[in-house]
């Protein structure tokens, strides 16, 4: 795989459902190897966008170019292989709740990897450990968890094929002040440690408070629109004035 | 008076609409299904799960139904028969009805109600919760991953378990036909073989068959077409089990039309 500037390109990209014109003739990247969050109000377009990312929804017009392969081009099935490059943090875990923690990371590697029990008990409890997970917890059902723990495992299990883009949907939604501060630090150790490789994040949020303090740069959403993308330092001076109400609220 | 009509028009054109749609979105599922079924992997494990569960644990309610319908059903053609000093017919009758038509019918009611429901309400919660979204994104089809293995294991579920409501059955109409009644055993016994013909177990197992898929579809189509939280989620599971305890009383007319000209 060849290693462009950007992880995911968006080339004259517009959706349409219906009668409504969803996203507007996007074009702009997403630098590989840092954390780029794209920020709106809802209703701007962000999950849309995401959903382009992963090939859940063919553009209207334009391409989706993502990790050198123009995404809307590929066959359901060449889709479904190339999607192993991505891993997933959902706004509520979407941990599967028939299986135990360490069941729903060993998940993906009992699916699509030859490795042995031993080789997946290994990989799994490393990567509950990596995530704050205890041994306990690691047998526990998703119900017997709290909201945090649960973004922390489906972290863990995001990351067990190794992905080359991680994708976080509001991934703080609903947790309180401090642990909303511990899944983002995670995320940022997450970034640093894979960073090497090319490792990029995209995460879709709302809370401008972190995004500031934990982006490498800011896509700024809305109606559709890319209203600025920067990265953070200049962001915080944008005198746009639609950032400038988010920026202060 | 003109709008009253014209808003009517739009209501009745919304609604042969609305169905048409979900006409459609059932006919594309099951197409779905159907194509996914023969794609690898294929997932042994799940479908020995859905067996288990649809099989093994509706055991009891079948053994509970059958044996009483088998009784009561022995019980009322005595009361009728006995006037024309035909209860001797008994056996016959009963073995017969419960063949080609009672193991099937009711067994499918019976799956219908305990396991389309619950496919709908274990598929829906998960498409609520995103669980399916996850499936996706991992590169897991989710007709393949959930629907298949519950088409299958209902289908083959529903014969064994046609079979069993079919022996059951028999054995509650020969308790009251040769114990309570006081019928001579073997007479019982040789107008069975007298009147009945593999053809007829076999009627009932194809239906069982028939059954087991369309209570599969339903109940899988009714989860994956959830949409909401808890409240669509209780809709589903409602749905599933109304239409899946239709379609197989209605089909059961249709295929009783159509395996009575080649069997």
């Amino acid at each position: 795989m060849s290693e462009g500037q950007y992880a995911v390109e968006f080339k004259n990209l517009s959706k349409t459902f219906g009668t409504s014109k969803i996203l507007h003739d996007l074009n702009f990247g997403i630098h590989r190897g840092k954390i780029t969050t794209i920020l709106g109000f809802s209703g701007a377009g962000k999950t849309t966008l995401m959903k382009h990312i992963l090939g859940l929804v063919p553009p209207t017009e334009g391409e989706v170019i993502v990790l050198d392969t123009v995404v809307n081009k590929l066959g359901e099935l060449e889709l479904r292989e190339f999607r192993r490059n991505f891993g997933m943090v959902f706004q509520y875990a979407a941990l599967f709740d028939f299986l135990t923690s360490f069941e729903n990371v060993a998940f993906p590697l009992r699916e699509f990897t030859k490795m042995t029990e031993e080789e997946i008990t290994k990989k799994v409890m490393d990567l509950l450990e990596s995530t704050g997970i205890s041994k306990e917890a690691a047998y526990r059902l998703p119900s017997q968890l709290s909201g945090g723990m649960r973004k922390r495992v489906g972290l863990a299990r995001g990351l067990a094929l190794d992905p080359h883009i991680m994708l976080y949907d509001e991934p703080t939604s609903g947790l309180d002040p401090i642990t909303t501060h511990m899944v983002y630090d995670l995320m940022r150790d997450t970034q640093k440690k894979n960073e090497a490789r090319g490792f990029t994040s995209i995460i879709i949020s709302h809370d401008i408070h972190a995004t500031l303090k934990y982006s490498d740069y800011i896509v700024f959403m809305e109606q559709g629109r890319v209203v600025e993308h920067l990265d953070v330092a200049t962001f915080k001076k944008s005198e746009n004035p639609v950032i400038r109400r988010f920026l202060e609220l | 008076m003109k709008a009253m009509v014209e808003k009517k028009i739009e209501g009745i054109g919304l609604e042969v609409m609305g169905l048409l749609n979900g006409l459609g979105n059932f006919t594309n599922f099951t197409v779905r299904t159907i194509f996914w079924t023969f794609k690898p992997p294929f997932r042994f494990k799940l479908l020995f799960d859905q067996i288990y569960f649809m099989g093994n644990k509706s055991v009891f309610i079948i053994f509970l139904t059958s044996s009483f319908t088998g009784a009561v059903f022995a019980f009322q053609i005595y009361l009728g028969f006995k006037a024309i000093n035909a209860d001797s017919f008994i056996g016959p009758i009963v073995t017969i009805a419960l063949a080609k038509e009672l193991a099937p019918v009711l067994s499918g009611l019976v799956v219908a109600g305990r396991c389309g429901a619950a496919m709908a309400a274990q598929i829906g919660s998960m498409k609520v919760t995103e669980q399916i979204d996850a499936l996706e994104v991992m590169g897991i089809n989710g007709y393949q991953y959930l629907a298949v293995p519950r088409i299958l294991g209902a289908m083959i579920a529903m014969p064994l378990l046609s079979g069993i409501f079919l022996l059951i059955g028999y054995s509650g109409s020969w308790l009251i036909g040769v114990k309570l009644i006081q019928i001579d055993e073997t007479l019982y016994t040789q107008k069975i073989s007298d009147f009945m013909n593999l053809g007829m177990v076999a009627e009932g197992l194809i239906k069982a068959t028939v059954f087991g898929y369309l209570i599969g579809i339903i109940g899988t189509y009714h989860g994956f077409a959830v949409e909401g939280g808890a409240e669509g989620v209780g809709k589903g599971t409602n749905m599933a089990v109304v239409w899946g305890m239709i379609t197989v009383l209605v089909v059961d007319f249709f295929l009783t039309a159509f395996l009575a000209k080649i069997l």
